[in-house]
């Protein structure tokens, strides 16, 4: 911060004699469209916080450790209200009200002293540059939880399930992009190791297309269980993902492509030598 | 970023053994960098393939191994090979699959780079080479 | 420079390998096979390369080498046990790792060389030359 502490002793003073009228009033105005986010007394408590530490970092004896402390508590504030979905407007605008209640407060006292202006621009400054503070803190709280919530999702779409006694298979719904198809290759494989499985069906009979970069991923996911002594079907590949792939020129070689799930369990089942036998009925 | 290049290590290759020692830097690195156990699996092995390199081709040279973090905040690891052997005349050709000058699979150039993320090869025959490569956490 | 012990089980050969091998470490052990599988009379050798957190293209290549010559001395070789990250990579690398026949874990394995599982474990004491 570029203020230097005595810098705004009547803006100081002011906001010290009148605390409750200006919290009251800062409240208000922070707490505009709240919309049971949070409660009037929550955030009046906060900004209470707020001011006490911003006091001392304008006018007091340990400004400096003040200052970081403040930091600290306005990104601790817009953390939680990016996670509350206050948008970034919102809270920016919580900390921007404080200008209008100083400007109020000065207005009130009819004050006319000569360096007057220039306490209210530094102030100003002061008050922006915590604002952009906020700002960026919640802009980078927001970018974390979505980061989280795709990766969240990713696990979520990528199950692995048992189908037989050393059968797995993963069923993918929906659009395969290339970090998924990686996240699901790297699961794929995993469970082959972990459950024993020397066979697996990825069903795509659930996507919508394939692009070059998804096959590409797939074919390497087979080439790879190959490595580790596995084998990989893939079931359900539809009309038009066929076409897709001639069309790309993507090649499956002699990869075993089954037409359903359950075509490629029997086939499976075959490999590992079970045979299913219908009971005679009667 | 204070702390962007907190972890660095320069080695240098001459023999075998030494490719050992990067290995196990790199992967010191790769988990500094918090990169998943395949990313880790890939840089290490696009490391020793490299190193290979320096020592078949390039008559020996270094490694410098580091950390980094991006400006959006993003981790990831560079590591920069350099050599002062022959130099590799044609560069499109060297990073061909299958093409070698050595007794190798010719698969040390182009493999290493499709483990990674970024590739960078700086070549002047008979003055020397320098790759770098860097690989970001996913 | 370290060895790699060689164990025997019945007609099978078993290398488990511990450590992050040395280029000299590979080259030591496909000697040291070579020598075991005529001078045993073994028909399978499997390689358990569970603990291997990488497989480079010299380490791929020793690994092809040692199967096509256990096969030109009658033994066949399996590799058991590769990590998934290690074949995703090997895959990016573009190694195909030749004709190495490669199973999931050591039980396959030996049950693909017709050895069966090791009902009472190894009988035969290590061998570390």
């Amino acid at each position: 911060m570029t203020t230097q502490p005595g810098e705004q002793t009547h803006i100081v003073e002011l906001l010290r004699s009148r605390r409750e009228t200006a919290l009251d009033r800062w409240t208000e105005l922070a707490g505009a469209e709240l919309r049971g986010r949070l409660s009037r007394g929550e955030l009046r408590g906060e900004l209470d916080d707020l001011l006490s530490l911003m006091l001392r970092a304008l006018d007091g004896p340990d400004a400096e450790a003040a200052h970081d402390e403040l930091t600290a508590a306005l990104s601790e504030m817009s953390r939680r209200r990016a996670r509350q979905a206050f948008t970034p407007t919102e809270t920016a605008f919580g900390v921007f009200a404080l200008k209008q209640v100083v400007y109020e407060l000065v207005t009130e006292s009819g004050s006319n002293r000569p360096r007057l202006t220039e306490e209210l621009m530094a102030f100003s400054h002061t008050v922006d540059e915590l604002g952009l503070l906020t700002f960026e803190t919640y802009a980078a709280t927001r970018e974390q939880v979505i980061s989280d919530q795709a990766e969240q999702l990713l696990e979520l779409s990528t199950p692995v399930v048992k189908l037989w006694e050393g059968i797995v298979a993963v069923p993918l719904v929906g659009t395969l992009d290339s970090a998924r198809t990686q996240v699901v290759m790297e699961t794929l494989l995993q469970t082959l190791v972990d459950t024993g499985s020397l066979y697996a069906v990825i069903d795509i009979t659930g996507v919508a297309a394939v692009d070059t970069e998804v096959a590409q991923h797939l074919m390497k996911t087979i080439k790879a269980a190959r490595l580790m002594g596995a084998e990989c079907v893939i079931s359900g590949i539809r009309p038009q993902i066929a076409q897709t792939m001639v069309a790309l020129g993507i090649e499956f070689g002699d990869i075993v492509s089954k037409a359903s799930l359950a075509d490629a369990l029997e086939y499976l089942l075959a490999r590992s030598g079970v045979r299913i036998v219908r009971e005679e009925a009667g | 970023m204070t702390d962007a290049h907190e972890i660095r290590h320069e080695i240098r290759i001459a023999t075998g053994d030494d490719i050992v020692r990067i290995r196990r830097a790199v992967r010191t690195v790769a988990c500094a960098a918090r990169m998943s156990l395949v990313d880790r699996t890939k840089l290490v092995t696009a490391a020793s393939e490299l190193a290979r390199n320096v020592i078949g081709h390039g008559g020996g040279g270094t490694v410098r191994i580091e950390r980094l973090i991006s400006p959006s905040g993003v981790s990831g690891v560079r590591m920069v090979f350099e050599d002062a052997g022959p130099g590799i005349p044609d560069v499109r050709l060297a990073l061909t699959d299958g093409w070698s000058t050595g007794q190798g699979l010719g698969l040390g150039l182009p493999g290493a780079r499709r483990l990674v993320d970024e590739f960078d090869l700086q070549t002047v025959v008979g003055e020397g080479t320098r790759v770098t490569v860097t690989k970001w956490t996913r | 420079m370290d060895r790699v012990p060689i164990l025997k089980a019945g007609d099978v050969l078993l290398v488990s390998i511990q450590t992050d091998l040395e280029d000299r470490t590979v080259m030591a052990l496909r000697e040291d096979l070579a020598e075991r599988i005529v001078r045993t009379g073994a028909r399978g050798v499997v390689i358990d390369i569970t603990a291997v957190e990488i497989v480079d293209s010299f380490i791929g290549q020793m690994l092809a080498g040692i199967a096509a010559m256990s096969q030109l001395l009658d033994a066949r070789t399996v590799v058991v046990g590769m990590r998934p990250a290690v074949a995703i990579t090997l895959v990016e690398l573009g190694l195909s790792l030749g004709g190495v026949q490669t199973a999931l874990d050591l039980e396959t394995g030996l049950r693909l060389l017709g050895a069966g599982p090791l009902d009472g474990g190894p009988s035969e004491a290590q061998d570390r030359r």
